[in-house]
């Protein structure tokens, strides 16, 4: 339960936060137009009023929140500034895609609620044209306004018009539809399924949030929602006058035909200071991009995996972070983001991409993949580096004995951790707080250990030179495999390296025992805190937080982190 | 934006607008708007006929096929329609048919809007010849290889384990002992 806390309570008192404030300006604006000033036009609408009203606002507050956490430079500047503080709360800035996903649910659940009851509002408006009855308060009120268009309360003026045409005929009615199949069309591109295949699709439609935020300011400039004015409540007291009004404006009578007048447009108050940020975030990126980033060198894998070296001045980075890339020969718009895998001592950063879809594979070729020759350096393509981003996984430092659990392309960032643990040992003699590394790595198929295996072995090798071979034990676990190569394991088990990776640790099949590997390290550290990090799937994540909280008795005490990487 | 296929863009956006239309009904009707028997009927049937036809997601030419829960008894409904749900030219102009009475009440445009576009998405795709395949489950499992290689004679000789190993070690012999890699059987 600590743990849960440790890791969730941030977040969860976030969003807490944030719920809290959307319900209170739901209610506060409900009750808002529960007041005298709005009397007449409830008169006409009854409570729809305040059902269009107070999702309005709510929209308000989400459409200035959503722009805020994809301003990805701006979370890195206030990262940096409140991590020498609070590393969780540091943390809780790389939840950001989540809360956008969130706020963009409450945007449409209020879009709906604001929709459903301005069709009934319509429908009011109209219903009080078609009954043209002078002793009907509700036609008298539509009248006003008729003859000198000065001050109407009803925004729809003849009764031979449908709700539809007045809908494409006021601002408010068409900015309305214009943002909403904006809206619709984003989320519908947004889906998992579309966003996983077809990245383009979603990045280049998700663009129409330009035409939903022009609208979304426009669509108030109308004046549609009309109340009374101050001076009017003065001479035509609604509690009085109500009954009275045949007689509205006569001699003799204490009321004075009332006057009304629309709100000023408030969303743009809102939304301006997001759209000001989020305008210098892309001016940012674009100046990143006009950067100069040199590849140094490319390495290609025999796992379709490309290794690129880059050097760019100024850069500088941490374990565990990550980087947009954009290459603006393959494409001009598209940035991807990918885990750096080197160490920060190191004096140039490198990313490992593998080749999964359109844009991975024009890289490649652009890159050369496809010759078999060594490129000349000044034909390797132009690249734009945004970054780098991420809270840094330092924690890995803090602990004594630390286990690393990367499932298939999830140890690339551990790529990173390791280096870097080896050069601080090593290299800088820095009496590093961290003894003892148990690294696992789970892997379906043997094609994926290509790269990493090379780094294991310089390592390997580097660990034997130095005569430090206990301080990293790592343990390589294939869990799917075919009937041949089972074959060719077999014959070759009394090999001295390992016949997939070349180690001299041998691979191990199927899935690990960690009921086993638990009580193993705990038998051997008694006394410390093991720190638990995992870059995988979240059902491992589970089984690995159950057996850090059954294996934590006695003196040692597993501690499960829920780094996001 | 190669290889992109329109078709599954195009579901997303019809389901939706199916739903809206089915709220957009279900609003009129409660409302009791102007001409709600008549249009609410067309739009919520209209809805739901639209909801159950793009329920089920086609299986994908090219890579795994993400289905939607429970979606297998639909699979199975809309293939037996054969041709007509197969071919997304069918599909495109049923929906443009579909959405024209939404046009009518103001509680259901937006509904006939999005599915306009939809209806626009799924020609792209049907103009880039895709269509609509059902995605049932895998009842025969590719087992054919097995028994065939063990019926012909082998051509090589069995791997064996490197020759330190299958010389005679008269001092261990419960550690020259070996299993054969390869299962060998009698037929």
């Amino acid at each position: 339960m600590g743990n849960f806390a440790a890791n969730e309570g941030l977040s969860i008192f976030v969003i807490l936060v944030w719920l809290g404030i959307n319900a209170f300006l739901f209610v506060h604006f409900y009750m808002a137009f529960l007041v005298e000033r709005w009397f007449y036009t409830r008169v006409l609408l009854g409570h729809a009023l305040s059902w269009a009203r107070a999702p309005a606002a709510c929209l308000n507050f989400n459409c200035m929140l959503i722009l805020l956490p994809v301003c990805r430079n701006l979370l890195s500047f206030l990262r940096g500034t409140i991590q020498c503080c609070s590393r969780t709360a540091a943390r809780q800035l790389d939840r950001n895609l989540t809360f956008h996903k969130l706020v963009a649910y409450m945007i449409a659940f209020h879009t709906a609620v604001h929709i459903g009851a301005h069709l009934f509002n319509f429908e009011f408006f109209m219903d009080a044209q078609l009954d043209r009855n002078s002793s009907l308060l509700p036609f008298i009120l539509s009248e006003i306004g008729t003859g000198d268009n000065a001050s109407f309360l009803n925004p729809i003026r003849t009764n031979e018009t449908s709700p539809t045409i007045v809908m494409f005929t006021t601002i408010a009615g068409l900015t309305g539809v214009v943002i909403t199949l904006a809206l619709i069309l984003i989320i519908t591109s947004s889906m998992e399924v579309i966003r996983r295949s077809y990245f383009e699709v979603f990045w280049y439609t998700h663009h129409l949030f330009v035409i939903f935020f022009i609208g979304l300011v426009f669509h108030g400039f109308g004046r549609i929602v009309r109340g009374q004015t101050a001076a009017s409540l003065k001479t035509n007291r609604p509690d009085v006058c109500a009954d009275q009004f045949e007689d509205w404006g006569n001699n003799g009578s204490e009321c004075a035909v009332p006057e009304f007048a629309g709100n000023p447009p408030m969303t743009w108050k809102w939304v301006v200071g997001p759209m000001i940020l989020y305008v210098c975030e892309r001016l940012v990126r674009l100046y990143r991009s006009h950067q100069k980033v040199v590849i140094t060198k490319v390495v290609m894998h025999p796992s379709k995996t490309l290794e690129l070296q880059m050097k760019r001045k100024g850069f500088h980075m941490e374990v565990g972070q990550y980087v947009f890339i954009q290459c603006p020969s393959v494409s001009r718009l598209e940035w991807h983001p990918f885990t750096l895998t080197s160490a920060p001592e190191e004096d140039y950063f490198s990313a490992h991409i593998r080749i999964v879809g359109d844009w991975t594979q024009a890289l490649y070729e652009a890159c050369g993949g496809d010759k078999t020759e060594p490129q000349e350096a000044w034909k390797l393509p132009k690249l734009a580096i945004d970054g780098p981003f991420g809270t840094a996984s330092e924690d890995v430092f803090r602990y004594e004995v630390v286990m690393l659990v990367g499932a298939g392309i999830g140890v690339t960032p551990f790529a990173s951790i390791l280096k870097s643990v080896w050069y601080k040992r090593i290299q800088n003699n820095q009496d590093v707080f961290t003894k003892k590394i148990y690294f696992y790595w789970l892997c379906p198929e043997t094609q994926a250990f290509e790269w990493f295996a090379d780094l294991l072995q310089s390592l390997e090798g580097q660990m034997a030179e130095k005569g430090v071979t206990d301080f990293l034990s790592y343990n390589i676990y294939l869990t799917r495999w075919k009937e041949t190569e089972a074959a060719h394991f077999r014959v070759h088990h009394e090999a001295e390296n390992d016949p997939i990776t070349g180690l001299k640790q041998k691979t191990l099949y199927g899935k690990p025992n960690w009921d086993n590997e638990f009580t193993h390290i705990a038998s051997k550290h008694p006394g410390t805190k093991v720190g638990v990090f995992l870059c995988g799937p979240p059902q491992l994540g589970k089984s690995l937080e159950k057996q850090s909280l059954s294996h934590t008795e006695g003196d040692v005490k597993f501690i499960f982190n829920k780094e996001n990487f | 934006m190669g290889k992109i296929e329109w078709a599954m863009w195009a579901n997303e956006q019809a389901l939706a607008s199916g739903l809206i239309l089915l709220t957009g009904g279900i609003v009129g009707v409660a409302g009791q708007f102007r001409g709600w028997p008549f249009a609410a009927y067309i739009i919520s049937a209209a809805g739901v006929f639209v909801c159950l036809l793009e329920y089920p997601r086609s299986k994908r030419a090219k890579g795994t096929s993400v289905e939607r829960t429970g979606q297998y008894c639909f699979t199975v409904c809309v293939k037996s329609f054969g041709p007509l749900t197969r071919n997304y030219y069918v599909r495109a102009f049923l929906h443009a048919a579909i959405c024209v009475p939404g046009g009518f009440m103001l509680a259901t445009v937006l509904g006939c809007v999005c599915l306009g576009i939809a209806s626009l998405i799924y020609l792209a795709a049907a103009i880039r010849g895709e269509h609509w395949e059902p995605v049932l489950p895998q009842k025969e499992t590719t087992r054919k290889t097995d028994p065939v290689s063990v019926r012909n004679p082998p051509e090589m000789p069995p791997p064996r384990p490197p020759p330190e190993v299958r010389r005679k070690r008269v001092d261990d012999l419960e550690g020259a002992a070996y299993d054969n890699p390869i299962p060998v059987s009698d037929k």
